[in-house]
C-alpha cells in the first residue's frame, strides 16, 4: 500500500480544498430571498412540476450505459494481456484474436439490432 | 506488495516514503493544477480573443492577467443559490465530487526523471502504480458521478438532460480511450507511467502509434466536454446543462474540475505518446537535455502545447449534433481502435517468433478479417446513407406519418430529418410538397436563396 499513500495524501487535500471552497461560497455570498430566483431555470417561464424521485428518463441511455459495461469489462481484459503480450508469444496472440471476434459478433449484432443508432 | 516491485523496479523509487517529499510533491501539483486552471482561463478568452479580432480581457492588471484571479475573487462573494425542490445532500455533494477526483488523476504523470532535492535522489512523479493509467481511467468515471448527481439533484430538465448526456458522452468516448491505450501499453509492456516513458526512450509512441494516437486525442477531447464536443453544456439548447442551477463557488468547483481534466488528459497524451518529460528531437541532441531539471520545461512545453491546441478547437469549430457525436465514438474509433490492435499485436508477435506457423496462421485470420470488416463498415455506411437519403423524401412529403409510426410506444419527437437541416428544404414550409423537390438547383429558386 505505500505506493499508494501519496495518492491519498492528494486526495485528501483536493477533498478538504472542493468542501472548504463550498462552505466559504456558502458562507461569504449574500443571501436576499426571493421567490423566483429559486425556481429552477426555465428560461422565464413556471417551471414545470417536478416528479417525484426524478421522473423517466428515456431508456435509450440505459441501452448506452450497458453498452458501456459490456465494452469497459472487454478493455479490461485487454491490458493484462498487452502487458504480457511478449512474455506469452503466439498463444496471446491468438487467444485474444478469437476473444476480440467474440466481442466483434456482439457489436455487429447490437450494430444492426439499432443498439448504436441515435437521433 | 514485494513481488510487484521486484517484478517491476522502475517502482522502487516510489516505494521509500519520506514524509516531507510527499507532502512537497503533493503541494506543488496541487498549486500547479491551481495556477494553470487560472492561466488557462486568462489565455484561453485572450487567444480566443484575438482569434475573433478582439482584445479579450485586459483591463485588469498587465494583458488582463488578473482577470481570472478577479473572477475568482468574485466567485465566492456572489449569492450561493440553492432552488426550491433539490435534493440538497447530494446538490451539495456533487461539485466535491466532481473536482476532488480530477485533481487525484494528476498525481501518476511524470514531470522528470529522478533528480536530487536537498541531498535525496527522488522521482519528480507524485506517485506511480503498476496500474498508474488505470487510475487516470477509474478518476474520470469518479468525475462522472459528480455530473449525474447534479443534473438528477437538480430538478430541472435543462439540468437533468445535460447530466445525462454528459454522462453519455463520457462513457463512451472513454471505451474508445481506453482502447486507444492498449497499443502502448503492448509496446511498453507496462502500466506504470514511469515505464512508458522510459519505453519511449528512441521513438515516441505517437511516431510508432499513430492510429492509437489519433484516437487518443479525439476521446480527451470527448472525455472533457470540450468545443467541439460540447453538447453537455449546449448553451444554445440546453442553457449550461449540469450546472443551469450551480451559482457562486458550486459552479467554480465544476469549473475547476474541467480545465484540471484537460490538464490530465494533455499531461496524459504526453507521457503515453510525445515521450513524457523527454526533450523533443533538435533538443534531445544536446547530452544534458534529458537530465537534471530541464525535462520538467520539455514537459510543460508539450503540456501547453496540447492545451492551446484546446483553445484553438474552441475558436475553430462549431459544437457537433448528439449523433454525430455518439456515431463518431461508437462506429468509428470503437471499430478503429479494435482492427489497430489487431494489426499492430500481429505484428509484434510476428517480430517476436519469425518462423512460427501459428502466428502466419492468425496474422493470415487478421488480415482476412480486417478486410471483411473494413467491407462490412463500409456497406454499413452506405445502407445508412442510403436510408437517410430516402428519409429525407418520405419526411418531406409527410413528416407525420414518417416519424409517427410507433408514437404509441415512443416518446412523442418531432421528425428528426427534415430537409431543412441538410439545406435542401423550404424556408417556413411555403407549400407542402415543395420540399420534394430533389433536385438542390430546384430547391435553390424555391427558397429563393
Amino acid at each position: 500500500m505505500r505506493l499508494y499513500v501519496p495518492i491519498l495524501v492528494l486526495a485528501v487535500l483536493a477533498a478538504g480544498f472542493a468542501i472548504f471552497s463550498v462552505t466559504f461560497g456558502a458562507l461569504a455570498g449574500p443571501k436576499r430571498w426571493n421567490k423566483a430566483k429559486l425556481e429552477s431555470y426555465e428560461c422565464g417561464i413556471e417551471p414545470t412540476p417536478a416528479p417525484l424521485g426524478g421522473g423517466k428518463v428515456p431508456i435509450k441511455y440505459y441501452l448506452t450505459a450497458m453498452l458501456f459495461i459490456v465494452f469497459d469489462i472487454e478493455i479490461v481484459f485487454l491490458y493484462p494481456w498487452a502487458v504480457t503480450f511478449n512474455k506469452l508469444g503466439a498463444f496471446a496472440l491468438v487467444e485474444m484474436v478469437a476473444f476480440v471476434v467474440a466481442v466483434l459478433i456482439a457489436y455487429a449484432y447490437v450494430w444492426r439490432r439499432g443498439g448504436l443508432d441515435w437521433d | 506488495m514485494r513481488h510487484v516491485l521486484a517484478a517491476d523496479p522502475t517502482l522502487t523509487d516510489f516505494s521509500q516514503l519520506i514524509w516531507w517529499m510527499v507532502l512537497l510533491k503533493v503541494a506543488i501539483v496541487f498549486v500547479f493544477l491551481l495556477l494553470t486552471t487560472i492561466f488557462m482561463i486568462w489565455f484561453e478568452r485572450r487567444v480566443i480573443g484575438r482569434m475573433q479580432n478582439r482584445p479579450g480581457p485586459n483591463r485588469a492588471g498587465p494583458l488582463g492577467l488578473l482577470q481570472p484571479v478577479a473572477d475568482a475573487l468574485k466567485l465566492p462573494l456572489k449569492e450561493d443559490i440553492i432552488p426550491t425542490g433539490v435534493d440538497k445532500l447530494v446538490f451539495v455533494a456533487a461539485p466535491i465530487i466532481a473536482a476532488a477526483p480530477s485533481f487525484v488523476a494528476f498525481s501518476i504523470i511524470p514531470w522528470g526523471p529522478t533528480v536530487s532535492v536537498f541531498h535525496h535522489r527522488t522521482p519528480l512523479q507524485v506517485a506511480d502504480l503498476p496500474v498508474a493509467v488505470l487510475l487516470v481511467l477509474a478518476m474520470s468515471s469518479i468525475g462522472v458521478y459528480g455530473i449525474v448527481l447534479a443534473g438528477w439533484a437538480s430538478r430541472g430538465p435543462y439540468s437533468l438532460l445535460g447530466a445525462l448526456r454528459s454522462t453519455a458522452q463520457v462513457i463512451s468516448y472513454e471505451i474508445a480511450m481506453g482502447l486507444s491505450f492498449v497499443a502502448v501499453f503492448l509496446y511498453a509492456g507496462s502500466l506504470s507511467t514511469t515505464a512508458i516513458v522510459a519505453a519511449q526512450q528512441h521513438f515516441w509512441y505517437a511516431w510508432l502509434l499513430p492510429v492509437s494516437f489519433l484516437v487518443y486525442l479525439v476521446t480527451m477531447v470527448g472525455e472533457t466536454n470540450r468545443v467541439p464536443f460540447d453538447l453537455p453544456e449546449g448553451e444554445g439548447e440546453i442553457v449550461a446543462g449540469h450546472m443551469t442551477e450551480y451559482s457562486s463557488m458550486k459552479f467554480a468547483m465544476f469549473y475547476l474540475a474541467e480545465y484540471i481534466n484537460m490538464t490530465t488528459v494533455a499531461g496524459l497524451a504526453t507521457t503515453l505518446f510525445l515521450g513524457g518529460w523527454r526533450a523533443p528531437w533538435p533538443v534531445s541532441l544536446w547530452a544534458g537535455a534529458n537530465s537534471g531539471w530541464w525535462p520538467v520545461l520539455w514537459f510543460l512545453i508539450k503540456v501547453f502545447i496540447l492545451l492551446f491546441g484546446y483553445v484553438w478547437l474552441r475558436g475553430t469549430l462549431p459544437r457537433v449534433r448528439y449523433d454525430q457525436l455518439m456515431a463518431l465514438g461508437w462506429k468509428i474509433l470503437i471499430p478503429l481502435s479494435i482492427v489497430w490492435i489487431l494489426l499492430i499485436a500481429t505484428v509484434r508477435a510476428w517480430r517476436n517468433e519469425t518462423h512460427s506457423g501459428v502466428v502466419y496462421g492468425t496474422a493470415g485470420f487478421v488480415l482476412v478479417l480486417i478486410v471483411i470488416l473494413a467491407w462490412a463498415w463500409d456497406s454499413g455506411a452506405q445502407r445508412h446513407a442510403a436510408r437517410l437519403a430516402g428519409g429525407y423524401q418520405e419526411g418531406a412529403a409527410e413528416p407525420a406519418v414518417a416519424d409517427g409510426g410507433d408514437a404509441a410506444q415512443s416518446f412523442p419527437v418531432p421528425p428528426l430529418d427534415l430537409p431543412h437541416y441538410h439545406g435542401i428544404g423550404v424556408r417556413g414550409g411555403a407549400e407542402p410538397g415543395s420540399g420534394a423537390i430533389t433536385g438542390s438547383g430546384a430547391s435553390k429558386e424555391v427558397t429563393g436563396a
